[in-house]
């Protein structure tokens, strides 16, 4: 097995672990867990691809992977806001729970 | 034996053991080697000099309040008192063997791991600060990154103290530390930026290098660098919960803070961290600002790199122990106004008047304009700020 | 397959579960900081050395710090006896596992596995800049935008109902 096949694999069972929680977790912020760790899963993905690709000299994967990040961090504040506006209006973080249109 | 040879001692020293190891032990084991060399004396150097601190402090801050501080203990068993530098033995001894006391309904493993989760970093921190030439134990290409990127794991490790001892003071203290951490981490990272854009590098020990030849050299003697300097070290004092800044134990308030539930060696440890985080601070301070290991003047060049250092530290840490013995504690929002209305713009300012001085001819015009970028908004927003306070004569008003 | 590898990938790996099965929501929380520097060390370990410090510094340094604010807030540190498991928690795994064995059947499978392995590339921070300067220009500022109105919007949507109750 060559080392990108492993970080490969590494990634795709950080994802499904991820997709697992967020699918399964009924608190909300599980849920917003399980995405980051999705997210992760996709960010080893392309440092793995930059390192063992044909042009890494290009670091299209490195600059990808920062923007990612930076993304991440707004997704995480706005995603986190919304939980704690719910948890105001519903006084509840779980998802199952927050089923009503009208408020 | 010169003056380069002595500057030098330590490195040949390491490469002289290094040499005579070398055929005793297999290959892959070097790299290791050389790194355990590297780090053990960083970790016998900065503890010493933090024991030493606690005397220091506790005299100084009694010569502050017109008393003598500790001046008994000295070496036991002896008449012999040095002036009670002996006290920090006599302290370790009883942080050792005290009780270890941990609140029945704390969270016993991560009450376990809080102060461990924050010494490794604040360690760890130290091993991109250049103490000397050619003497950074980890030349990494984005070292300044790297000191950011551990001081942040330290907050992590402030809540778990805070949130595991169930204890209303604790977790009101590791919030309150959150908060100020996270919002000084803000101006503290912003007045590096004017260094970094200068020396074009993220090394520390490409920073210090650029500062090489006197002291009109260092950062800190242009307009912009002393700004930025002033700013640092505001957010610094912050950063390592120090008077003024100490709102997360104050004990007045909330006992202790975020380590209220710890006794005997955990508690030695948040002490300790404490301490080691103001070091590596003010080691940091020094390094982008303060010309790092060299010498004030290129005549003095002959004393080694290193003594400059620790002579630098310790007048960073007589400073902050001044600071401590005479500034009153701010209030919460004081502490947020100051940080985000007054620091994060004007170390804003200060990136673009690095920018305007990086693409100036030198001369009167850049010093004054430079100056000029940065008073002036300086004068503006505090003026602003005070007006906004609506502060005026203090008025009594009494009972009837 | 290294070793440092296998040490990181099982501390990835079981952080990573941890965070999403223990009770706790705060002991999540803290695994999930683990997994994070874990993903560091990975990064470092495959030579990009940026993005692994940035990856601390902005996952552990903040995010972490943003979740166990957020569970503190809403009051779901240590939940009640109730169930911590949606309803369809089987069928949520078998989807996760159904996943996995289909990216593992095309990672196993594909050419990439059978790639020569290349020299570490040399990359400095200074190219990085270089980069983002250049040719990454537009997308800096696109960020910068949009970090601008994430973080005016994320104060205003926390902010607004605590107005409206007053």
């Amino acid at each position: 097995m060559n080392p990108l096949t492993g970080y490969l694999l590494l990634a795709a069972l950080l994802f499904s672990i991820g997709l697992a929680g967020a699918l399964t977790r009924r608190n909300a912020i599980l849920v917003l867990i399980g995405i980051e760790l999705m997210l992760n899963a996709a960010n080893l993905n392309f440092i793995a691809f930059w390192r063992y690709g044909p042009n890494p000299e290009a670091l299209t994967g490195v600059m990808f992977v920062l923007f990612a990040i930076a993304i991440a961090a707004a997704e995480a504040a706005v995603g986190l806001a919304l939980i704690i506006s719910i948890y105001r209006h519903y006084k509840t973080t779980n998802v199952n729970d927050v089923n009503e249109l009208k408020g | 034996m010169s003056a380069e040879a002595i500057d030098q001692i330590f490195i040949t020293l390491k490469h002289a053991i290094l040499g005579w190891l070398a055929p005793y032990l297999p290959d892959w084991l070097m790299p290791i080697v050389s790194a355990v060399l590297s780090i053990t004396p960083i970790l016998m150097v900065f503890p010493l000099v933090f024991a030493l601190t606690t005397v220091v402090e506790r005299k100084v801050l009694g010569r502050i309040q017109n008393r003598p501080g500790p001046n008994r203990v000295g070496i036991p068993l002896t008449n012999i008192r040095l002036a009670g530098f002996g006290q920090f033995i006599a302290d370790g001894i009883k942080a050792l063997i005290k009780e270890d006391v941990v609140p029945r309904n704390a969270d016993k493993v991560v009450h376990f791991l809080a102060p461990i989760a924050l010494v490794i970093p604040v360690l760890l921190a130290y091993s991109v600060l250049p103490i000397g030439k050619n003497m950074t134990a980890l030349d990494l290409d984005s070292g300044v990154l790297f000191f950011f990127a551990v001081g942040s794991a330290t907050e992590l490790s402030v809540f778990m103290a805070g949130w595991s001892s169930r204890n209303k003071y604790a977790l009101l203290g590791a919030m309150r530390a959150i908060a100020q951490m996270v919002s000084y981490e803000l101006p503290l990272v912003l007045s590096t930026v004017g260094v970094i854009m200068m020396t074009g590098t993220l090394s520390t020990a490409k920073i210090v290098d650029a500062q090489a030849g006197g002291f009109w050299h260092w950062h800190a003697a242009t307009p912009w660098g002393f700004a930025a300097f002033f700013l640092f070290l505001i957010a610094a004092t912050a950063e390592a919960n120090r008077t003024p800044f100490d709102l997360p134990e104050a004990e007045s308030e909330i006992i202790a803070g975020y380590f209220t539930e710890y006794s005997g060696f955990k508690f030695a440890l948040f002490f300790l961290g404490e301490y080691l985080g103001l070091f590596a601070m003010s080691g940091l301070g020094i390094t982008l600002f303060l010309g790092g290991w060299h010498a004030p003047l290129p005549a003095l060049e002959v004393v080694p790199s290193w003594i400059w250092f620790f002579l630098k530290l310790g007048v960073f840490i007589l400073f902050f122990i001044w600071l401590r013995g005479t500034f009153p504690r701010l209030r919460m929002d004081q502490l947020m106004n100051l940080a985000w209305k007054f620091m994060v713009p004007l170390t804003l300012i200060t990136i673009v008047a690095a920018g305007v001085w990086r693409f100036m001819d030198p001369g009167a015009t850049r010093c004054l304009t430079v100056t000029a970028m940065i008073v002036v908004p300086y004068l503006l927003l505090s003026n602003a700020l005070y007006t906004a306070r609506g502060v005026g004569k203090r008025t009594y008003r009494y009972a009837e | 397959m290294t070793l440092a590898f296998a040490i990181l990938a099982a501390l990835i790996v079981v952080s990573a579960v941890a965070a999403m099965t223990l009770r706790n929501l705060v002991h999540c929380a803290l695994c999930l900081a683990v997994a994070f520097i874990g993903l560091a060390g990975t990064y470092l370990q495959l030579g990009a050395q940026f993005v692994g410090l940035s990856q601390v510094l902005v996952y552990v340094g903040a995010v972490a710090i943003l979740i166990v604010f957020a569970i503190l807030l809403t009051r779901s540190g240590e939940p009640g006896p109730g169930r911590q498991f949606s309803a369809t928690a089987l069928m949520g795994v078998a989807i996760a596992l159904a996943v996995f064995a289909v990216l593992g059947k095309v990672i196993t499978s594909s050419a990439v596995a059978k790639r020569g392995v290349l020299p570490a590339p040399q990359t400095s921070v200074a190219q990085l800049g270089q980069k983002l300067m250049t040719d990454y220009i537009l997308p800096l500022e696109v960020l910068a935008l949009l970090l601008t109105a994430a973080m005016i919007g994320a104060v205003i949507i926390a902010l607004k109902e605590k107005e409206s109750a007053k």
